[in-house]
Formats: structure tokens, sequence, C-alpha cells
């Protein structure tokens, strides 16, 4: 309850991997784990879609419809009659975050 | 420090890169800059500035080939992104060792938006790459690339388009020493932190982007409700800057939005009884006074608690998605009821009460 993030669009096929550990360097919540034989999907709710391990898996063992996890961005890309799934964070110009040259208030100094 | 930037652009060529986008017809060339591990005070005060939003997108280092020490072509070459936070963090952490640092141009953003965003990425990788004519400075063919910006990269296109094989070194800059000379990692090395000093970083910045609205709140609310109602509109909103992101870990449930309800309520609640405690008022209006606070500044906090997502490091978009679909329009019907209270009450009090 008052959880929503138990859900994602992580898919994982173990049948594909060639346990090349790329998914294991490249994940910051250890979503995946180093295996025997292929990754082992351990934690997938911890999943933030950022897209790291399927963009870096070599035989698309791994899927995620990817993007940013912002929600100022998202408002204000609806607002706009924009896609709330095509809006990114960070800011450029056209981007969806921002007017010009300034990037959104999200993570820009992580 | 060689300050002399390889773009085409006519902009200045200072240190900082200009806003100008004509990249697509920047020439390779083996300029290479140098540069050291000090931290002066010039750049502690450009990020202070950063931090605060100040010339958000001014904060430029030129992208291409920057020498640390004394590099030899053996040398390990790092990338990271043309932000000045970004780049400072990397080379503040190597004094004592010589290589090479590739600056890819992230239009001035740090590596983690920017490899969401995709401007660090394998395309950008590969033309800095060309453009700095790197092969002519190194023997071997790896690049070391921070671990936050694999969203960015396909590792292996870049070896297939560049023939340089990407490390993925770890999250925190500090570990990168031990990393050059064991090109290994802990599990913890790999998992990103959110600590109370990373939020505590980031809340000037959603203070920042909030302050001209709330100046003009509180100005409005001074002139109609007083005092109590410019320390309301300030508790609300510095409740969903600072408290919230400081106290984040510690306050209950998983979605912020009810996080922000609780700890809006809870700083609503002495602003509602002070409002309800006008002895000179009927009971009526005291009642409408209480209820008109503790139905805005909740929303107010849950609102700007929602918006911190975006400057976390765990949220997923499905996640954020499923919140703002089931908060929002809560947020905005206990906003809305609480205004039309406010209304109600102003008309009572303006036609001589009840």
């Amino acid at each position: 309850m008052f959880n929503s993030y138990t859900e994602n669009t992580l898919r994982y096929y173990p049948e594909r991997c060639i346990n090349c550990r790329r998914c294991t360097q490249v994940c910051p919540h250890r979503v995946f784990a180093e295996g025997e034989h292929h990754a082992e999907l351990i934690q997938p709710s911890k999943c933030m879609e950022c897209g790291a391990c399927a963009l870096n898996c070599p035989v698309q063992a791994i899927e995620v419809q990817s993007g940013v996890g912002c929600a100022w961005a998202m408002i204000i890309a609806a607002l706009r009659g924009k896609d709330m799934d095509s809006c990114s964070c960070g800011g450029e110009v056209g981007s969806c975050c921002q007017e010009q040259n300034e990037p959104s208030t999200c993570c820009d100094v992580k | 420090m060689n300050q002399e930037d390889t773009s085409c652009c006519s902009c200045n060529t200072d240190l900082v890169q200009p806003l100008c986008n004509c990249n697509e017809q920047v020439k390779p060339s083996t300029e290479i800059r140098t540069t050291t591990s000090t931290i002066t005070f010039a750049n502690k005060v450009d990020h202070f500035f950063a931090r605060w939003g100040v010339n958000r997108m001014g904060h430029r280092v030129v992208p291409g080939l920057y020498q640390i020490g004394t590099p030899i072509p053996t040398s390990p070459v790092i990338v990271t992104a043309n932000y000045t936070l970004s780049f400072d963090a990397v080379r503040s952490v190597l004094a004592g060792i010589s290589c090479y640092i590739l600056v890819l141009d992230t239009k001035g953003i740090n590596v983690w938006c920017a490899a969401g965003k995709g401007t660090f990425g394998t395309d950008e990788l590969v033309r800095r790459i060309e453009l700095t004519k790197l092969t002519s400075f190194i023997e071997h063919r790896s690049l070391i690339l921070p671990q936050l910006g694999a969203p960015g990269i396909s590792a292996h296109e870049v070896q297939r388009k560049s023939g340089f094989r990407v490390e993925y070194a770890p999250i925190r800059a500090r570990d990168l020493p031990e990393y050059l000379s064991t090109h290994k990692t802990t599990p913890e090395m790999r998992r990103i932190q959110f600590s109370f000093m990373d939020r505590l970083f980031v809340t000037p910045i959603e203070v920042v982007h909030i302050a001209l609205p709330l100046v003009v709140v509180a100005l409005i609310l001074y002139f109609l409700v007083g005092g109590l109602g410019v320390i309301a509109a300030i508790s609300a909103v510095l409740a969903g800057t600072i408290l919230f992101p400081t106290l984040l870990p510690f306050i209950p449930t998983q979605d912020f939005s009810t996080k922000g309800f609780i700890l809006g309520g809870i700083v609503a609640f002495p602003i509602a009884v002070s409002f309800g405690s006008d002895h000179t008022l009927p009971l009526l209006e005291n009642i409408l006074a209480a209820l008109t606070a503790l139905l805005i500044m909740p929303a107010v906090t849950a609102y700007l608690a929602l918006n911190f997502t975006g400057s976390t490091t765990f949220t997923s978009r499905t996640g954020v998605k499923k919140e703002i679909f089931q908060y929002v329009p809560f947020m905005a019907m206990m906003a809305g009821s609480g205004i039309a209270l406010a209304i109600l009450l102003g008309l009572l009090r303006f036609t001589g009460g009840i």
C-alpha cells in the first residue's frame, strides 16, 4: 500500500544471456547479480528503468522502457499537451522540461 | 590551462564553452589541454553557483581531450561530461595520477542526466574519439567511463564503431583511484547511494525553483491574511523543498506524495491551530480558517515532494506516472477546496460575519 514502485517495465530473458556480466556492472541498484551460467535477476522491483542494462546487453536479453522518473517533467509535458513518456530531464532547447536553455529542476546536480 | 576552443564557433573561446551549437562542423584536432587535480577558490565559487542554479547552463568545460600529470601512451583515458561539477569531481581525485580525461559535449549537463538524454551517449563518444584524434596519443584501446553514464552508452556499439573497449568505473569519483590501480570493484562501489549529504546538496535548486512563486504568494497572503499567512506559505514550501529531502528515508510509506501529505499535515497542524485560535472571531470562522490551512498546506508540500522524484536516484518512470495519476487529482482537490474555503472566509469577513 502507498507504494507505486513495485512494478516496472523490466523484462529479462535468461535463455539469451551469454553471461558477459555487463548488466551487473552498470546497474546502480543491484537488480542483477552474477550467476554461474547467466545473470540472475534478483531484485526486479528495484529497477528504476534507467535502461543501462538493456542498452549494454549485447544479445538483447534485457528489455525495459527506459525513461526519467521525474514528476515535474512529466506534469509539464502533460500540461503542454505532449506525451508524458517522451519527456526527458536535464534540459535542452526544445525539451518539455523548460522553455529555453534552462535545465529542469530535476536531477541536474546529481 | 589551455583555454582555446576547438569548435568552429565564432563565440568567445573561454574555458566555459559558450552556447553555440555548431558542433557538427567541429574539425578534428590533436590539441590537448592540461588540467590539474587542484580545485581552486574560483572552482568552488562556480560549484556554489551551479548548486544554486545561477547561470544554469553556463557551468561548462570545453569538450575535448585533457591531460593531467604527465601521461604516456599507456595511460588510462577517463571519460566524463563537460559540466564543471562532473569534470571537477573526476580531476580532484586524480592527484598524483597521470592520465587523460576525455570530456564529452553534454551541453553542460551532468553525466547521469546527460546519459538519460543521450548526450552522454554512444554517438558523442565515438565522435569525440575521432575529433580529438585520441588514437594518436595512446597505444591501448580502452576507455574508462562512469557507471552512471551507462544509460546513454552501448559498450558493444562503441567497440564496434571505434574499436575502443568500454570499462565502467565505480559510481563515486572517490573510488576512481582504487579502480585505476586494481580494475576491480566491490558491490558497494557499484551501488548508488542517496545519503543525507547527497539529499542536502540538491535542496538549494529545489528552493530556487519555487522561490519566485513563493514570494508572490507570500506577498498576496500578507495583504489578505497577515503574517500568519506568510508563515503558512513559507512553512509548506520549505517542508516540501528542504524538510522532505532531508527526512526522506524516515517518513512513512514509499510514495513521495503520501510522504508529502504526512509531512505537510504535521507542519500544517500548528499553523491550523494558530489560525483557529482567534478569540475575536466566531467559532465557525476559526474552524474554516483552520480547515483552509489543513487542506492547502499538505497539498502544496505533497506536490513539491512528488516533484522531488526527479532529483532522486531510484524512482522509475512507471512508478512516478502511477503516483501522478493517483495523487495529483487529490492534491488539486484539496488545494481547490482550501482556496474555496479561504474565499468563503474572506466573503464572510467582508460582509460582516455569519
